[in-house]
């Protein structure tokens, strides 16, 4: 397998650049993602998660450090990266075909209808094409957001908190459409609060907290490092993975990636 | 930017409340406007409480004026109310039936034909201080122009009196004799009786009385001359250095039209901006920028900006000239110049949208980039129609430097200038408009990536 997304040594930082005291929302983060991975990025509120995202999606610039994608740039233009803001990013007076037309469009797609039919299919939002994104439920504008990520057929789909508003058939149907992406190869970076939805689906989980990367491993290995058993609940061992991190990090020991 | 333009406008079809307001709104300001200005202005009511005795005269010279004419022609601007006493009009200047009472009292011919004593007449109103502002403005003007009448009259009637002693005739009328010789006549009569007489004593005095008659005669023939200066001091000349005259009318149009067109521009504008960041759409067409040279954003910051300034200084100049065709069916607009209002309006409008992008970029949110829209246009609005001269200089000044930072007075200017030939030349103008349109969308560029 190869890697369709490096990241390397990123860092961002807020305020005057030069500043010693300048917030550092992320430090040094380094990763790959595969063709085909589903990866969850995990963390407590403040970890530097969504800062993460947004710059693989090339909506924030970083201070330092740099992510590549594999693939060129789509031919119209892009960053080969497909981007699922945490609030859908849509025209609410739009119908669901009118937003995927636009984005289509505005990506420069070789044949935007043939995209437009094919997302529709994919999301199952076929019946409901016509209908302005203002009716639809949190969870069907959810799937259009998804479906706009998704128009240009990006290497790689970043979404940030994707089922944080839907309930739980909503996230059933939103995972099926994910996983479909995944298993046709798209590899999928995505943020949440809901770590058992990161034991059930991801293949990966990144854990960052204070804007340090902790973790990068199986679900089954921080299980492990979390002193829970195979099977066991992943948030408990989240939880208490990050109480060592933070009890390392204040004795002065480092904690970092890998570590024991 | 085609199909981003081409949203905004499905999204502004779909828009009812807005879309109507867009069409109603220049069909009731230009009906509005039209009316008002096609109209004479309404008449207040004032009531009128004469105190004189009926069919009393005023003695003007010759002439007899009865007081019910003069009273008549005072009140010929206003909507007069006759009531019987003081009470009565105190009674309905308090309830508001009539603006103001005027109240005429007893002994007014007298003293106005007495030429010692003023006549006075008392005024009496309530209100408001734009009430009280157009009772007193009305009612002195009109006094004003009673007196000047009156004045007039006076001079005429003394005018006669003076031609009569100096050419000779009937002064009987004023209590003179029956008929007078005439101070013009009086050195050919003198001259002859003193030619007649031996040099002697009687001789020189006829002689002095001869040189005084003609002095006299001489004086009040200048006399007549300075009662007619009197009775209006100064005279006005006007003379317009540039361009044509502009009436009141005409130009109140430009100001509409000018004032219709800013709000449309600026609130359409920052509107579309803010918009987009309210939909989380921003981030997602400007994102790629913050790749470099790695990626390419679905539209750049500057296609972006100008696609909602197209927009909505396309908007406002379909709206703009709309307002200019209704209203023009109750003014008369010079339509051989409408390639000049094409171009004024179209600068115009663009100026006014780049300064509306740039108050929906610094803006987060749509009602805080509707509010700071407003907020700017009505102050720019107000400071580009206070007159230069109406202020201390400094502030005046200050006033001059923000009306040229800002597109309302020059695009009122082109507009005036292309409507009415208000100022020498359109060119100025709209060069003006096109820096400070490059200057806006500068600025509206600076905020968009400020606002990463």
């Amino acid at each position: 397998m190869s890697a369709v997304l490096r990241v390397s040594a990123l860092t961002k930082r807020y305020g005057p650049r030069r500043a010693r005291d300048a917030r550092a929302a992320l430090e040094n983060v380094s990763f790959h993602v595969e063709a085909g991975e589903l990866v969850a990025v995990v963390g407590p509120n403040g970890a530097g998660k969504t800062t993460l995202l947004s710059i693989i999606a090339a909506v924030q610039t970083a201070t330092d450090g740099s992510v590549l994608t594999a693939a060129a740039a789509p031919a119209g233009g892009g960053v080969g990266v497909g981007w699922v803001p945490q609030t859908p990013a849509l025209y609410a007076k739009l119908s669901v075909l009118e937003n995927l037309q636009l984005f289509a469009r505005l990506e420069r797609l070789e044949s935007p209808q043939a995209a437009v039919a094919r997302m529709l299919e994919q999301t199952g939002l076929r019946e409901r094409a016509r209908e302005p994104v203002a009716r639809l439920s949190g969870g069907n504008r959810q799937r259009v957001n998804v479906a706009v990520g998704l128009i240009a057929d990006p290497p790689v789909l970043v979404l940030d908190e994707p089922s944080a508003a839907l309930d739980p058939s909503q996230r059933e149907r939103l995972w099926e459409l994910v996983c479909g992406r995944v298993a046709a190869g798209t590899a999928v970076l995505f943020s949440t609060h809901n770590v058992s939805e990161a034991q059930r689906y991801a293949s990966r989980v990144l854990v960052l907290d204070g804007g340090r990367l902790l973790f990068d491993g199986a679900p089954q290995e921080l299980l492990t490092r979390g002193g829970e058993s195979p099977g066991g609940d992943l948030e408990r061992a989240l939880v208490r993975f990050l109480e060592d991190a933070s009890a390392a990090a204040t004795s002065g020991g480092a904690y970092t990636e890998g570590a024991p | 930017m085609r199909w981003l333009l081409r949203k905004d406008l499905a999204i502004l079809a779909r828009s009812r409340v807005l879309l109507a307001l867009l069409i109603v709104y220049p069909v009731a300001i230009a009906l509005l406007l039209g009316f008002a200005i096609s109209r004479s202005p309404a008449h207040p009511r004032v009531a009128i409480v004469n105190e004189t005795v009926p069919g009393e005269t005023i003695k003007l010279g010759r002439e007899h004026v009865p007081v019910a004419a003069y009273v008549k022609g005072l009140f010929d601007e206003v909507q007069a109310e006759y009531v019987a006493t003081r009470a009565q009009a105190v009674t309905k200047v308090d309830s508001g039936a009539v603006l103001a009472a005027v109240v005429l009292p007893a002994g007014l011919a007298s003293r106005l034909a007495s030429s010692t004593n003023q006549a006075q007449l008392e005024v009496l109103y309530n209100g408001n201080a734009l009430e009280q502002s157009l009772a007193r403005s009305t009612i002195e003007s009109e006094l004003a122009r009673a007196n000047l009448e009156f004045s007039e009259q006076i001079q005429t009637a003394a005018r006669r009196v003076i031609h009569t002693l100096l050419v000779g005739g009937k002064l009987s009328s004023i209590g003179g004799p029956e008929r007078i010789l005439g101070l013009e006549h009086l050195p050919a009569t003198l001259g002859g009786v003193a030619a007649r007489l031996p040099h002697g004593s009687a001789r020189t005095q006829l002689e002095q009385i001869d040189a005084f008659a003609g002095f006299a005669a001489q004086n009040l023939t200048l006399a007549s001359r300075v009662l007619a200066t009197i009775g209006q001091p100064i005279r006005v000349q006007s003379v317009l250095i540039h361009g044509r005259h502009t009436p009141l009318d005409t130009f109140a149009v430009v100001v509409a039209v000018s004032l219709s067109m800013m709000l449309l521009c600026v609130l359409l504008a920052a509107g579309g901006v803010a918009l987009e960041r309210e939909e989380h759409t921003l981030a997602r067409l400007l994102r790629g920028r913050a790749r470099g040279g790695g990626g390419k954003a679905l539209i750049s910051t500057e296609g972006l900006l100008a696609e909602k300034t197209l927009l909505a200084a396309g908007v406002a100049f379909v709206v703009a000239l709309a307002m200019l065709a209704g209203i023009g069916a109750f003014v008369t607009l010079e339509l051989s110049r409408i390639g000049m209002w094409l171009l004024a309006l179209a600068l115009g409008a663009l100026a006014l949208s780049a300064l509306g992008v740039a108050i929906g970029a610094l803006a987060h949110e749509l009602r805080a980039a509707s509010l700071l829209a407003l907020l700017t246009a009505l102050p720019l609005a107000f400071l580009a129609l206070v007159p230069s001269g109406a202020v201390s200089s400094g502030l005046g000044k200050v006033i001059d430097v923000v009306s040229f930072a800002f597109p309302f007075k020059p695009a009122l200017q082109a507009l005036d200038t292309a409507v009415n030939g208000a100022t020498p030349s359109l060119a100025p103008s709209l060069l003006h408009l096109a820096l400070l349109t490059c200057v806006f969308a500068a600025l509206a560029r600076l905020g968009l990536n400020a606002a990463e």
